[in-house]
């Protein structure tokens, strides 16, 4: 790692700011936070996947030994306060709107999943509301549960909504179809596929929680709680829920212990817990159970694919064509629409030069949690579909990997490059990461490394993904035309203080991405404050300019872009007080590095005098100019950003076990410009660890009756250090055209390319195609088979 | 109800406690002493809420309150006194941390670790590391920190 | 959580009354095990008696040809005792593989084995070397003391005060743990000493099982060579999402076979 030295600007790895308050314990999570007063809540949840509720009785609970009071679906539509929405109306094949069902925000008639809350017990401390929680009777008729997408779209199969027949929420398709039929009868070779991408469960450390407060002089309610957007839960609170207005509620997302997309949403117990602090005149305090978390914390993936590609007899690609099935679970959330839809659609062409493609995705409504975004949130579908069918036909027509994929590459020179899915890709350099990648894994040494391992008894396998994917969401205008119910724009407002100091507040939200240290670097890269004197803010409303919050990849380039702005409004501003003091017109000071000066002369003054002069204006054009050095800046770039990279898995089976050992995993990013090389091997770090959890050790796993069986860290297996050994990264800082600071994104990067290379290592080692996750019974298994075949 | 004697960083406690409390909760909120965190509510694998008792890392909410009477406690917010100890220190300069949720009960498990093991491997590390989760980073800065205060404290 | 009565006795014979007098006790030592499943309201004791500061229940020492652990010994303890390392390396090394190090510096011998979770390595462990269980009324031959799953010879209100384990001539334990649990999907201890030819395997079925079989072919032939070819039957084995039956029956030969070589 480079020593950031004095170098405190940008593509230093400046150490982080908020370090210290974390290593010593002073960091401030919802759940560390207490109102005076507060009274404690607790969910009942469902025990059924699906009933008909005939009746709550809760009065022995009210009765119990220090319980303020207990609610249900009843008390909060007597209030018209409603549940989760979805945020993305997708336009289906027929031309009709998705279905989403209305969803109430503790279950009224029915649940439709394990979990599911159905009511909330308000006590004077939380063993209390546990206590009473099971003292109150809900009359369930159980009813046979659909959890398999089959079986939900089965014939005659039950409904989980009156208003949703057949249980499908969208049947969408993307891509020309008769262009891509025509090249399939052109076709050498076609390869098939039929693939299931499993579904994870986010497993953030810091569990959700909530606290509402009510201000009943001020008729001001505060909520405090774990989101990744405190904003968008404002304006869905307010705008859809009746928690608001807007002005009477104030959002509070302090330090927040990770999200990877599952504290986007406005949930339930969020709603109601603040419903009830002002419902009851008191702090309410909410703080999700681990075992909560598994089973209502959105799930992500599980998409079941068909899949295939036509490939003339040279190995280009003609065509390709893909059917999924996607589970969003039991209703619709924010972004369920449009993850499997237009942030899935829109890779599939990865990143080749296939000239037709055609997709179509059903997604459906099942007896399981809802699923929504999670780090990558369609894109690493993508990918997975793209790069297993571009490995499998490399193996099947007998050309080397990487051969096959540099023959179909959209050529550097290619860009802007119109995909066939909807996307107009930026930039990207696909041979020279490619070709860096094969020098850092050693592709030339593999051949004499498996022999070694084979010596050993040992398989070694090696897997490769070049994928692409569309990020830094953003931008208005394409996300509003595609559906997307709200504005993708970032803001920052840069408050000089009047000794020079800055406070800098975003409407991204940091939980563990580092803004508090990579935002100062922005402001001391261009108005030349050092990052000791630049505080970031992030993560309140009531101080913060309206933001749209942080997931999609999108603090670097939209939130940077609007820090970025808003320094230029404060050098223009500055170059104008300058002038003043300077007794020069504006045209003749130039500005660099916090430094004002007048062409040709050594007359300058500081920033920091600037400010001073502004908050000051003794000597100031009052006649002209406002006094203060505060700028807000609101950016909405122009498209999506497109992250690459190449990957490389290097693994070792245990023929005997079934174990897989990883051994190497490299990646080659073009993430853009590189802003602090620290942070970005870190998040690139973390994607890796969830993405190969995805290909190896993880996985959600509900019975037949839609109880969840991985619904502990016991038997959801979250990767841990002895899983994997250190990665190597590395990034090619090529910026992105189209925002200022050339940055292109790199939180989801990591979990998109790494599933499906160490997947494909995994086959390549032990020859037979086998599903995520390649837990050692599964490979023994395929080994088994493998072996008795060949007998 | 019952009183417990117990010192945390070094301050004797006298407190009242109910039997059924939690020595994670205890620490957060009788003592305000709020770093120590909650990541698995029961099963205690996280490590979240890992703290020194009487110089070794246990999971403090697999722990009642009660169990540590006549006992001495360190937490994450006892680690530092004047400056931070190299551990703490080569986690700032490594990036071993991103969120910070998980960070506490690193850094109690680790300094009983290095402790014992003053010149680790990486495998030992990560051998070490098993009793907790991180979601964020991956362990590969996490790991390099570990090495690196390792090599400070020698 | 319920609530309950907390005891944290001096004195075996104090724990004893204090848990005859209790309308259903349950004792405490390290708690790793039984505090998870309080705080899940899957038990309700009316009482706890915390065996931790019974001073004369902890410590390691070789006696003769034994070694002696004391019940609430926790397992870091057993893992990094050089009497235990230098006599029974495989005991030390079972210890060692057990949770994570905080679990092993709360968890006890003691606690475990009179748990007697079917996936726990201790039982394999004692069963394997041979070991005789002392309580405070009787000594149990390791063979008589685990009954079945969650089930142990223990009688009403008896308590486990030490363990007492041969030294063998040579022995080892492979482990195949659970990836999210690191509980024994399967575990099996190989020993041959003063107690026979033993091969006790944790995780697998209901309860930890010794493999006849393989004891007499590994009694002719200590070689993994000797058991390659035996197997132990599917039928009757645990099966579950990380592993069916199937499987763990072929993973009992596997971790035999890498036990016998590691045993050396």
């Amino acid at each position: 790692m480079p020593d950031s030295g004095t170098n405190t600007g940008i593509g230093a790895s400046v150490r982080r700011k908020e370090d210290f308050r974390f290593l010593t314990g002073k960091g401030k999570y919802t759940d560390d936070l207490n109102r005076p007063g507060q009274a404690h809540a607790y969910f009942l949840l469902s025990p059924h996947a699906r009933a008909k509720i005939n009746g709550i009785d809760t009065n022995a609970a009210k009765q119990a030994p220090g319980v303020v009071d207990v609610f249900t679906a009843a008390d909060l539509a007597a209030d018209g306060v409603s549940g989760p929405i979805c945020g993305w109306v997708v336009t289906q094949k027929n031309g009709e709107p998705h279905k989403s069902p209305a969803v109430s925000a503790l279950a009224s008639d029915r649940v439709n999943y394990v979990g599911e809350q159905v009511a909330i017990v308000v006590a004077e401390t939380l063993a209390q509301a546990k206590d009473a929680a099971e003292l109150i009777e809900v009359n369930y008729q159980p009813q046979p549960a659909l959890i398999k997408m089959k079986d939900a779209l089965a014939n005659g199969a039950a409904q989980l909504h009156d208003d949703v027949p057949g249980n499908l929420c969208f049947d969408w398709e993307i891509g020309d179809k008769a262009a891509t039929d025509a090249a399939f009868k052109k076709a050498h070779h076609v390869t098939k596929i039929d693939i299931h991408n499993n579904r994870l469960i986010p497993n953030a450390i810091e569990p959700r929680a909530a606290i509402g407060d009510y201000d009943s002089g001020m008729d001001m309610m505060t909520l405090y709680t774990t989101s990744q957007n405190p904003h968008v839960a404002r304006l869905v609170l307010a705008a859809f829920m009746g928690l608001g207005p807007e002005n009477k509620l104030r959002v509070v997302a302090p330090d927040v212990g990770g999200g990877f997309g599952s504290k986007i949403y406005v949930y339930r117990d969020e709603i109601v817990t603040l419903w009830a602090a002002k419902k009851l005149g008191r702090p309410v305090k909410w703080t999700a159970e681990r075992s909560a978390s598994f089973l209502t914390d959105a799930h992500g993936r599980d998409h079941d694919t068909h899949a295939e590609l036509a490939v003339d007899k040279d190995g280009t690609f003609l065509g390709l064509r893909v059917s999924t099935l996607a589970n969003v679970g039991a209703h619709n959330q924010i972004f369920s629409t449009a993850t499997p839809s237009y942030l899935y659609g829109c890779l599939l062409a990865g990143q080749y030069r296939t000239p037709a493609v055609y997709g179509e995705v059903k997604t459906v409504f099942t007896n399981t949690a809802p699923v929504d975004a999670y780090r990558g949130a369609g894109r690493p579908e993508a990918t997975f579909v793209v790069e297993r069918l571009v490995e499998k036909t490399a193996k099947e027509m007998g050309i080397d990997r990487a051969e096959l994929r540099r023959r179909n590459f959209i050529p550097p020179d290619q860009f802007p490059y119109q995909s066939p899915c909807l996307v107009q890709y930026d930039s990207g350099d696909f041979p020279h990461l490619l070709d860096r990648a094969m020098e850092v894994i050693d592709y030339a040494g593999f051949s004499a490394r498996k022999q070694a391992s084979a010596e050993r008894g040992k398989l070694r396998g090696i897997g490769l993904s070049c994928w692409i994917e569309a990020c830094g969401l953003a931008p208005s205008a394409v996300v509003g035309f595609l559906g997307g119910g709200v504005g993708q724009w970032e803001s920052a407002n840069i408050k000089f203080n009047p000794t020079g100091s800055v406070t800098l507040y975003t409407g991204s939200h940091s939980h563990g991405q580092g803004h508090e240290t990579v935002f100062a670097q922005i402001i001391s890269e261009h108005l030349g404050v050092p990052v000791e004197s630049v505080e970031v803010v992030h993560g309140d409303t009531a101080v913060v300019p309206f933001g749209m919050g942080t997931y999609g990849s999108r603090s670097g380039p939209v939130g940077g872009g609007a820090v970025y702005k808003a320094a230029q409004k404060i050098v223009e501003k500055g170059r104008k007080i300058a002038a003043h003091l300077l007794e020069a017109s504006v045209e003749d000071i130039e500005y660099a590095g916090g430094t004002y000066s007048v062409a040709g002369t050594d007359r300058t003054k500081t920033m920091a005098e600037i400010a001073f002069a502004a908050y000051v204006p003794h000597n100031y054009p009052l006649d002209v100019l406002e006094p203060g050095l505060d700028e807000t800046a609101f950016f909405d770039p122009m498209n999506f950003t497109f992250p690459s990279g190449a990957y490389f898995a290097e693994v070792e089976v245990d023929p005997d076990t079934g174990v897989v050992t990883v051994l190497d995993m490299v990646g080659i990013d073009d993430v853009g410009t590189v802003m602090n090389p620290m942070i970005v091997a870190g998040q690139l770090h973390g994607g890796f660890a969830q993405g190969i959890g995805q290909a190896l050790y993880e996985q959600c796993v509900y019975d037949e009756n839609g109880q969840l069986l991985t619904g502990s860290l016991m038997d959801y297996c979250m990767p841990r250090a002895d899983h994997f050994p250190s990665f190597r990264t590395e990034e090619t800082n090529q910026p992105c055209p189209h925002n200022p600071l050339g940055v292109k994104g790199c939180g989801e990067a990591g979990a998109i390319g790494s599933p499906v290379a160490m997947l494909n290592a995994v086959i390549d080692a032990i020859g037979v195609n086998i599903d995520m996750p390649a837990t050692p019974e599964k490979v023994w298994r395929a080994l088994q088979s493998q072996a008795q075949a060949a007998e | 109800m019952k009183t417990i004697t117990v010192t945390v960083n070094g301050a004797v406690y006298e407190e009242t406690v109910s039997e059924r409390m939690l020595l994670v909760d205890f620490l957060r909120e009788q003592l305000a002493l709020t770093g120590t965190h909650v990541g698995c509510t029961y099963e205690g694998v996280c490590g979240a809420c890992t703290i020194c008792l009487d110089g070794e890392a246990v999971k403090s909410c697999l722990m009642l309150a009660v169990q540590a009477d006549g006992h001495s406690i360190t937490t994450v917010e006892g680690l530092a006194g004047d400056k931070l100890t190299p551990l703490q220190q080569a986690f700032i300069e490594n990036h071993g941390l991103q969120c910070g949720f998980c960070t506490s009960g690193i850094l109690m498990n680790m300094s009983e670790f290095l402790e014992k093991n003053p010149n680790p491997s990486d495998d030992d590390i990560r051998h070490g590391l098993i009793g907790n989760l991180c979601r964020c980073t991956g362990y590969v800065h996490i790991v390099k920190a570990v090495r690196a205060a390792a090599a400070v404290g020698r | 959580m319920y609530n309950f009565n907390y005891y944290r006795p001096l004195s075996l014979e104090e724990a004893a009354q204090v848990l005859s007098a209790a309308s259903d006790g349950k004792l405490m030592s390290g708690g790793m095990t039984l505090i998870p499943t309080l705080k899940q309201r899957l038990a309700n004791p009316s009482d706890l008696v915390d065996l931790s500061e019974i001073a004369d229940l902890s410590g390691i020492e070789a006696k003769g040809d034994t070694v002696v652990i004391g019940a609430t010994t926790t397992h870091a303890e057993v893992a990094d005792s050089e009497v235990v390392k230098s006599q029974i390396p495989a005991l030390a090394a079972l210890a060692e593989s057990i949770g994570d190090p905080q679990v092993r510096n709360r968890g006890t011998i003691g606690g475990s084995i009179a748990n007697n979770d079917p996936a726990a390595d201790y039982p394999a462990g004692l069963l394997g070397l041979g070991a005789t269980i002392k309580t405070d009324r009787r000594q149990i031959p390791a063979d008589d003391f685990f009954t079945g799953m969650f089930e142990t010879a223990l009688e009403e209100g008896e308590i486990v005060t030490a363990v007492s384990v041969p030294i063998p001539k040579k022995a080892a334990y492979a482990k195949f743990p659970n990836p999210a649990s690191r509980y024994a999907i399967v575990g099996v201890m190989v020993a041959q000493g003063p107690a026979g030819t033993r091969v006790a395997v944790t995780g697998a079925g209901p309860g930890v099982f010794r493999v006849a079989k393989m004891e007499t072919a590994l009694e002719k032939n200590f070689s993994a060579n000797a058991i390659e070819g035996i197997s132990v039957p599917a039928k009757g084995l645990n099966a579950d999402m990380h592993a069916s039956a199937d499987y763990r029956a072929h993973l009992v030969g596997v971790m035999a076979r890498r036990a016998v070589t590691a045993a050396g």
